[in-house]
Formats: structure tokens, sequence, C-alpha cells
């Protein structure tokens, strides 16, 4: 683990607190998995473990109140910043008990109460609404913080350099996270991306960018603090570049051609799940018992969304006439 | 009641000045809206932000994704934001915050989501602007469900029908014409909103109904003395809202006339003409004294030189034509 800078360290509890995030995203990924293969759930899986570190640390770090912008690799997002399980299920499986009724399904889920306010399916669209989202904040003069989440691939897109630009020269409290798994669906990074470093990118516009080690949780606290106390203070956004890696292909069922053997069972090596409880142990911050506790308590949460958005009925077909506008469409 | 004269721009002035006087989760954004840029380039949003401040009134870069971006966060947020987009063709360029955000957000979320924004944007040939200044793209933006599309004619709609577009708790975009903004017309100092989705019946008649919305009206507008002249009883119908459209008033109109035609400044080809004809058919097929006809411009982008603009807008006279031939 990293050396802390000369940010406030993490206490004990929010340490555990991030692993509790994280083995959440790690058990709730395997189950959606297995769920997937089994043949009970159909649908597209764009699978973040790996990446578990990144939304873990940031969401120990927020409040209900923040909101976040997602992707539709973002489950782990929601998970770490506690949506809870059953409705997330549900959605997931298009059922009626789903955060949206079944009709956002597992690119578009949407839960408000913690602070989940859109995912989106289109690469680089999370960063100029999730500007909208702090642009409020700051007309209400309240502390909130929006975070946009995207990967490297987004960085590339003009929604981005538009949304950077916008957010400086507003000095909006968002924080802009990028998820950089080193490739854009097929494309490794170096294919798709003029710069060594998306960080690079902040300074043209303004902003302070930092390239961090989105798998090492002491690093990532030390960058989210500062990024996040900034944008709480009113002095404007920062760009995170959390360098990190996906275990799976860009969705599932991909054979990821494209990875070498070797990088990914460097990665898989490096899994920063067994790493972080190895050292969590070892710095006396908890037991074996007590995380094999909290281990079994979030596989039963799991297992008991899961059955419960299996076993939710899909939702009736009127609901095409309602939610296009406010008022209901008319038979 | 007191009545001012004003052209359509004074008009979306005072609604924007009015709305945001009523509710201070009114906010305004786009490029050079704020006085310190001019407020606005066609002077719109003139007055705003010396009133209502720099906070609530923000110019912003030459950002459209950024711009549409913003004011579907705020909206989400609670806030009421009103977007202008200097014209119509630059929505091109924030088509995927617009239609698969904007439109969608409130269907994909199951309800949570309510995205209450007001898109603003000029368009309209007979300036000599050419193929990227001029396009009426209203049928872009009806064919994606969840977004509300109104086109006032009249200094007093737009003012009407603007104060409601801000107040709906949907995305609406607002399409300001470039055939109709200089022209004054009275429009009531108490002007309430005008409900949107609802026509406006121009002239009763009762032998052929012509649907039309927007720099078209005016068009049609100028055929009725001719069409007087001939002996033929038009009922002239203003849409004000594309979608949803008030099928019932053009149902009941062309059900009393038994003859259609629908112009509109919008290409002809896939135009809404079409969705309209196609309704009117479908629900009034044998009470028909004719086939609905469709007019629009040509399959050509807009063009630059005086004579082929001319011949791409649907004039006065083939609206005539048109109409004359109907009656057979
Ligand atoms: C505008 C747009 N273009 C293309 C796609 C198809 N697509 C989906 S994911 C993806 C790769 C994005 O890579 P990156 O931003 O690095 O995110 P990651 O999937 O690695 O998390 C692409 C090209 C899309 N969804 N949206």
């Amino acid at each position: 683990m990293a050396e802390l800078s000369n940010a406030p360290a993490p206490s004990a509890e929010t340490l555990v607190d991030i692993y509790r995030r994280m083995i959440r995203i790690e058990r709730n990924d395997d189950a959606i998995r297995k769920t997937i293969r089994l043949g009970r759930l159909v649908m597209p899986y764009y699978s973040a473990r790996g990446q578990e570190v990144i939304p873990s640390t940031i969401s120990a770090l927020l409040n209900n109140e923040d909101t976040i912008c997602t992707i539709y690799r973002g489950i782990h997002d929601m998970v770490a910043k506690d949506m809870p399980l059953r409705p997330l299920w549900a959605e997931i499986a298009g059922r009626v008990d789903g955060t949206c009724k079944g009709k956002g399904g597992p690119m578009h889920l949407t839960h408000p109460e913690t602070g989940v306010m859109v995912t989106t399916g289109i690469v680089g669209s999370s960063m100029p609404i999730a500007n909208g989202l702090a642009w409020a904040a700051k007309l209400d003069g309240s502390k909130r913080v929006s975070v946009a989440y995207f990967g490297d691939g987004a960085s590339n897109i003009g929604a981005f350099h538009e949304s950077l630009n916008l957010a400086s020269v507003w000095k909006l409290p968002v924080i802009f996270v990028c998820q950089n798994n080193g490739f854009a669906e097929h494309t490794r990074y170096e294919n798709g991306t003029s710069v060594d470093f998306i960080a690079k990118r902040a300074i043209g516009y303004g902003m302070p960018g930092h390239t961090v080690d989105g798998n090492d949780p002491l690093a990532m606290y030390a960058a989210a603090h500062e990024a996040i106390t900034r944008a709480r203070e009113g002095e404007g956004p920062t760009l995170l570049e959390c360098k990190t890696f996906r275990f799976h292909g860009h969705v599932l069922g991909d054979d990821d051609k494209y990875m070498t053997k070797e990088e990914k069972a460097a990665a898989i090596e490096k899994d920063p799940l067994p790493a972080f409880k190895a050292w969590l142990i070892a710095q006396g911050h908890a037991t074996e018992d007590s995380l094999s506790a909290m281990q079994a308590q979030i596989e039963a949460e799991v297992e008991d969304a899961l059955e419960f958005g299996l076993a939710s009925p899909p939702p009736s077909v009127d609901e095409l006439r309602r939610d296009v506008f406010a008022e209901e469409l008319p038979a | 009641m007191t009545v001012t004269k004003m052209n359509a721009l004074q008009a979306v002035n005072a609604a924007l000045m009015q709305a945001m006087a009523e509710d201070p989760k009114v906010i305004v954004l786009g490029e050079d809206i704020a006085d310190r840029e001019g407020g606005g380039v066609t002077g719109a949003t003139r007055g705003l932000s010396t009133k209502y401040g720099d906070d609530r009134v923000k110019s912003t870069p030459i950002s459209e994704q950024a711009i549409i971006g913003a004011a579907i966060g705020a909206a989400l947020s609670g806030y009421k934001p009103v977007a202008e987009i200097m014209l119509m063709n630059f929505t091109a360029v924030c088509m995927d915050m617009i239609f698969n955000h904007a439109a969608k957000l409130r269907f994909m979320s199951g309800g949570q989501s309510t995205v209450p924004i007001t898109i603003r944007t000029l368009t309209g040939a007979g300036w000599q602007t050419a193929g990227q200044h001029a396009d009426h793209l209203e049928g872009w933006f009806a064919h994606t469900a969840g977004i509300k599309v109104v086109a006032p004619s009249s200094p007093a709609d737009y003012k009407g029908l603007l104060l409601s577009c801000i107040q709906d708790p949907d995305p609406c975009i607002f399409i300001e014409s470039a055939g109709t903004v200089f022209i004054p017309g009275d429009v009531p100092d108490d002007q309430p909103p005008i409900p949107l989705g609802k026509a406006r019946i121009v002239q009763e008649g009762t032998d052929v109904t012509i649907i039309s919305w927007s720099s078209q009206i005016i068009r049609c507008q100028q055929a009725l003395p001719a069409l007087a002249e001939a002996g033929i009883s038009v009922e002239l119908v203003d849409l004000r809202t594309v979608s949803p459209w008030d099928k019932e008033t053009v149902l009941a109109s062309v059900a009393k006339t038994g003859r259609a035609v629908i112009a509109h400044e919008a290409v002809r080809h896939f135009g809404p003409g079409g969705e309209i004809a196609s309704t009117i058919s479908e629900e009034l097929f044998g009470q028909l004294k004719a086939p609905v006809r469709r007019l629009g411009a040509p399959y050509s982008p807009v063009p630059f030189a005086k004579v082929l603009e001319d011949a791409y807008i649907v004039s006065p006279e083939r609206v005539v034509e048109t109409v004359k031939a109907l009656m057979g």
C-alpha cells in the first residue's frame, strides 16, 4: 500500500468500510455472472471485476446527498454507493420491483435515494449531466458533490472535453473519475488515446489532474479525499485517472483475445481484494474472523436479492404508456 | 386588458422575464446570453442577467453537449432550465443529450427522473444562410418519444407557449422560426400560458382544411385572400405543438370540410406531414372528398442562391394552386 501524503489517514473503520464495499461488489458480480451462465438471467453484462477499489474508496467519502452519474459498466459504482441489492436485481432482471420498474435494465439504473442519478449506455455521457447536478448543488448553496464515472475510452469523446472545460469555467463541485482499465472495448489504450496519462489532459482545462493506482485503497483515498474536499469547499473540479484492469472481457461472453494471457494473469495475481484483506489483518484493523463474518453476511444479502429479483413479476404492458411524459399517454 | 405590440423575440424575452420572476427555479443558459455578452445574438435574453444575476443566467462556452447536459443535471435536481441552442442545426451536436438522455430518462428510470428542460432554438430558410443554418428539424424530435415539440407562429403564441414549456414537467423543444420572429403582433400583458398540444383555428371555413405551423402559417395566411377570391372557404389550423399534435381539432375540421392539405417548411420526405396525412386517411377514409395532400420543402439541403431558396420554400402561390387543384 502507498504511503499517505498530507491527506488525513483513513481510520480503521473507514478502511474496513472500503473493504466491505469491495467485497459486496465482488460477491454481487460473481452472483450475476453465475446467474447469467446458468441461464436464469438474460442481460448484457459488463463486469467491473478488478475495479472495486475505485468506487469503494470514493463512496466511503460520500453521503447519500452526493450524486453519481455512471455507465453501463457501473454496477460496482452503484453497489459501492450502497444501492439496495433487491431492487438492483429486480431491475437487471427486468422486473416490476426493479429500481426502474424493469424499464431501464442493467445499463440504465437510477436510484436517487442513494444518489445514483443517471446510468448511461452512451460512452462519455455521464460527464455533461454530472456537471448539471453540480451546478444545481452550487445554486442551492449546498455542499453536495457530483461524481462522473467513465472509462479511458470515454476521454476521447467530445463530451469529455466540453465537460471539463465548462466545469472549470463554472468552478463546479464535480469530480471526473476515469476508471482506466487499459481497454476501450477491444482497443488497447495507446491505440486510441493520444497521451500517456489521461490526467495530463486536466492541464488543458485548468484543473488539477492526478493519475492514481486505482487498485490501492490508500492512494485512492488520498486522491479522492483531496478532490472531494476541493469540490465541497467551492474550489472546483478535479480529474482523477485511476489505473486498474478488468479481469473479464468487455462484455460477458467476449473472449478477450485482445489482451495477452500474461498481462491478464499478472493483473489477477495482484487482485486488490485478497491483498487488501491481508493488509487489513496484518495492520490489526480487522481479523480473519471479522472479515469472514462480514463476507458471510454479504453473501446472504446477495443470495436474498437474487432470489427476490428473479421472483419478482414482469411489468405490465401498460407501462409502455407510463413515464413517457409525466402524464400517462392515452390507451 | 392592456396589449403591447411586439415581435416574437420580444415576446420570448417577456416570457423569460416573467417565468424567472415567478419561479426562482427557472434558470437560463446558452452561448452569449448574458448581458455581458450582449444578451444573446438575437437579443432574446437581453436584461435577464442584469435582473436575475449571473448565477441564474449563465453564458456558456460553445459547447452544445455541455449546455444540454448541464440543463439535464440541474433539472434532475429540481430546477427548470431554459437552454438556448443558437440555431437548430447545432442541435445535431448535442442530439445524444437530447434524445438519448433528456427524452428518455423519465421512462428509463421508471418515472423517478423528471427532466423539465426547455430548449429554445432558432431556424428557418429565407435569409440565404444555406445548408447548415436553416433546417426545420421538428420531425427529428417528434419521432422521439418523450420530448414535446412546440413551433409557434404569432408573438402572443410565442409568449403563451414558452410559459407552458417552462412549466411543463417534461423536456420541450421550442422552435423559433426566422420567418416569424420579426413580425409584430399584439400580446396581452397578462397573456396566460397556452396549453401544449392544442391547435388554434386561425380562420374558420367549410371547403378545405389547411394544417400548418411556424413560419409556414404566415405563407398560408398570405394565400388566404386569393383562395377567398376563388370562392374557396378555407379553415386554417395552426398546430402550435407538433408533438403531441392536436388530432382532435384536426380530425374534427377535416371531417367538416372533407379535404386536407398539410403545409410545412420542413422537407416533405419523411416529414411530419406524412404522419398527419396518414392519420387523417386512417381515421376519415370514407369522409374524404379528395386525397390528403402534403406540401413541404424538396428533398434537398437548404440552398444558398436566392432563386433556389425561393423555390425551396413552399410559397403562398403553391398553397393556392394545391388547394384549387384539390377542389377540382
Ligand atoms: C457513443 C458510443 N460509441 C460507442 C459505443 C460502444 N461501446 C460501448 S462500451 C465501449 C468502450 C468504452 O470504453 P471505456 O470508455 O474505456 O470504458 P470501459 O468499457 O473500459 O469501462 C464502446 C466503444 C457506445 N456505447 N457509445
